[in-house]
């Protein structure tokens, strides 16, 4: 009893972490069409956020908080990824819509220039510069409309890139001297320290629950809610769904496609940040620590059938209780005695990077009989 | 009142010349029909008055405005509803939503305007009974009458209807073919029609008839003799 419920809270907490980084994916791959390789990058930049969030909060002023600073760390990380992931679509894949080989190829690009960039530029700069895209991108949203016409229109544009810049600059500067940490260039893996109500666990029916794993069950929770009640109730929701199923016939409507682009696109990018917190609260932060999880990802995307958000959460909890079944072998502790050569076996499988191996094989041969994945779509509409 | 008018249109898929030097007006309150034989032209033409492909040369004016370089999307809030062929209904979507995004034209789009006008489902009253269903799992009578219904939501001035019986069995027709009228007599709307039924297209005001896409005769659907219909409408 207590092995099968250790069983399923380790697939459970494996697979909240596989589902949440797939569920940006799932939109951005499922809805829209685009692999974005740089996916992965994007969870590294939460991570990064997380601890730049964390360093920020153990200043003196900002100490009495130091235990919230997981859940600022949440809207953060969701703001950095998303607004690089904009910067992403509106500069290179926006470019390249409806071909996926160079798509392909191109968020590669994209997923090695920010790996690189957080080895070789102080994370300040970093903070500085997201910020001031931030502020770049919101800026004709808060201006009244009509500074944005006519001929003045361009100047008012370039006044608030300007302005953006400023701010961006100036953050920069005041975030690395504050904290000197965040003011030099590193290379080397960070360490996210969890807050004190964070470590630990909770022992229930003979089993220890750590709490940064039920803590990532719970983002995951509250992040699959969340952009289910987004895409199903809300008016861009459905004019998302729209743009996915029929483009041009969206775009006759009245939809402004491209804007249901650079928001779907956003969104799954900002899932990727929230995604890199939780990696951050399980184990340090380096510039790889995305790579690792892009092809979980992507394999939790084809299981599930795209574009299928249900089948993304059951993909990745299945992903997670077989590698957590394999890696553990646990196998073995159920049966006991089994034959040596089948031990061995198990044995043999028994570690993390193994388990990978065989779980994605057994995927693999899965979709030999299932190429659509676990929900594939059915009846008139195929063909519509 | 002039409502569109086009002057010299010239469209191009990649190197072949689909439109030749294409006229045409259409006034506010008038039902004007186009026909042609396959391949003519007629789809690329309003194709290429919503937007969905860009004219090398030429003039669209709706009401005065040139819509000339305007995606798609401007052009529907400028107030073209389109109805394409095969429909294009969301399948996903419930009919209820499909409908609301028709809405999206409007002035403030979806956000402020969450009402249905009941003046479609007095058009369509079968669309009242299928508002939960998806839209993919409507006949192609029903998914007709709710890509007209979801046009006429955006409060077109002009509504583009491409081939609207086409495969669709004849109760159906009719019913499309009188609320097409209802639609002209009650709002006042200009409509511009691709049709091959002989029945719809005399109900028509006036038509333009397609040859290798250019105009090669119009006049009033009155006038139209035996021998043009013969030799334009694929029988």
């Amino acid at each position: 009893m207590e092995l099968i419920l250790e069983c399923l809270f380790n697939g459970v907490a494996i697979g909240s972490v596989l589902l949440v980084a797939a569920l940006g994916l799932a939109i951005v791959f499922g809805l829209m069409g685009v692999i974005n390789l740089a996916h992965g990058e994007l969870m590294m930049l939460g991570a990064y956020s997380t601890y730049v969030t964390q360093l920020i909060f153990k200043l003196p002023a900002l100490k009495p908080f130091y235990n919230a600073y997981v859940i600022v760390a949440l809207v953060v990380a969701f703001i950095v990824s998303a607004v690089v992931g904009i910067l992403l679509e509106r500069s290179v894949i926006r470019r390249l819509y409806g071909s996926p080989l160079e798509t392909l190829l191109a968020t590669w690009g994209v997923s090695l220039i920010l790996q690189q960039f957080v080895r070789s530029v102080p994370l300040a700069y970093g903070a500085g510069l997201v910020l001031s895209l931030l502020v770049g991108f919101i800026s004709p949203f808060l201006l009244p409309q009509k500074l944005l016409e006519g001929s003045r229109g361009r100047l008012v544009r370039a006044a608030s890139w300007a302005f953006s810049a400023l701010v961006g600059v100036l953050g920069a500067g005041g975030l690395g001297s504050l904290v000197s940490r965040l003011g030099r260039a590193s290379a080397r893996n960070v360490d996210v320290t969890a807050p004190s109500w964070m470590r630990g666990g909770i022992d229930l029916w003979g089993v220890t629950f750590p709490i940064p794993r039920l803590v990532i069950i719970v983002i995951t929770f509250i992040a699959v809610l969340g952009i289910t009640w987004f895409l199903n109730r809300s008016v861009w929701g459905m004019r998302i769904r729209a743009v996915t199923q029929n483009r041009s016939m969206s775009d006759c409507l009245g939809i402004s496609t491209e804007r249901v682009d650079v928001l779907t696109f956003g969104i799954g990018s900002g899932l990727a940040g929230v995604a890199g917190v939780a990696v951050s609260l399980l184990g340090s932060v380096g510039p790889n620590v995305g790579a690792s999880y892009i092809v979980g990802c992507f394999m939790v995307v084809v299981l599930g059938g795209v574009g299928n958000l249900l089948g993304t959460v059951l993909a990745s909890f299945s992903i997670g209780i077989m590698t957590d079944l394999i890696g553990a072998g646990r196998l073995l502790s159920i049966w006991p005695d089994m034959p040596t050569p089948l031990a061995s076996a198990v044995d043999f499988f028994a570690t993390t990077s193994m388990a990978r191996v065989l779980v994605f094989a057994l995927i693999v041969v899965f979709l030999q009989f299932r190429p659509a994945g676990l929900f594939p779509q059915k009846g008139r509409m195929v063909e519509a | 009142m002039t409502l569109l008018e086009i002057r010299g249109l010239n469209t191009y898929y990649g190197e072949s010349h689909i439109l030749r030097e294409v006229d045409i007006t259409v006034d506010k309150g008038e039902m004007v029909c186009l026909i042609g034989r396959n391949g003519v032209g007629k789809t690329t033409l309003l194709k290429s008055l919503i937007g969905l492909i860009i004219p090398r040369t030429g003039e669209i004016l709706l009401a005065g405005t040139s819509l000339n370089r305007e995606p798609p999307h401007k052009r529907a809030r400028g107030g073209i509803g389109y109805v394409p062929q095969g429909r294009e209904i969301i399948p996903h979507l419930t009919v209820e939503e499909n409908l609301l995004l028709g809405m999206e034209a409007l002035p403030g789009g979806l956000a402020k305007n969450k009402i249905i006008d009941p003046f479609v489902f007095e058009l369509f009253p079968i669309l009242m009974d299928f508002l939960p269903r998806r839209g993919g799992d409507l006949s192609g009578g029903q998914q007709q009458q709710l890509a007209i219904g979801r046009a006429l939501l955006g409060k077109p001035k002009l509504l583009l209807l491409d081939e609207p019986t086409e495969g669709i069995q004849p109760n159906i027709v009719q019913d499309i073919e009188a609320a097409v009228r209802r639609i002209i007599s009650e709002t006042g709307i200009g409509v511009l029609l691709v049709e091959q039924h002989l029945h719809f297209v005399r109900q028509a005001d006036r038509y333009y008839a397609m040859q290798r896409g250019g105009i090669v005769a119009s006049g009033s659907t009155q006038e139209l003799s035996q021998e043009v219909v013969e030799k334009f409408l694929s029988v």
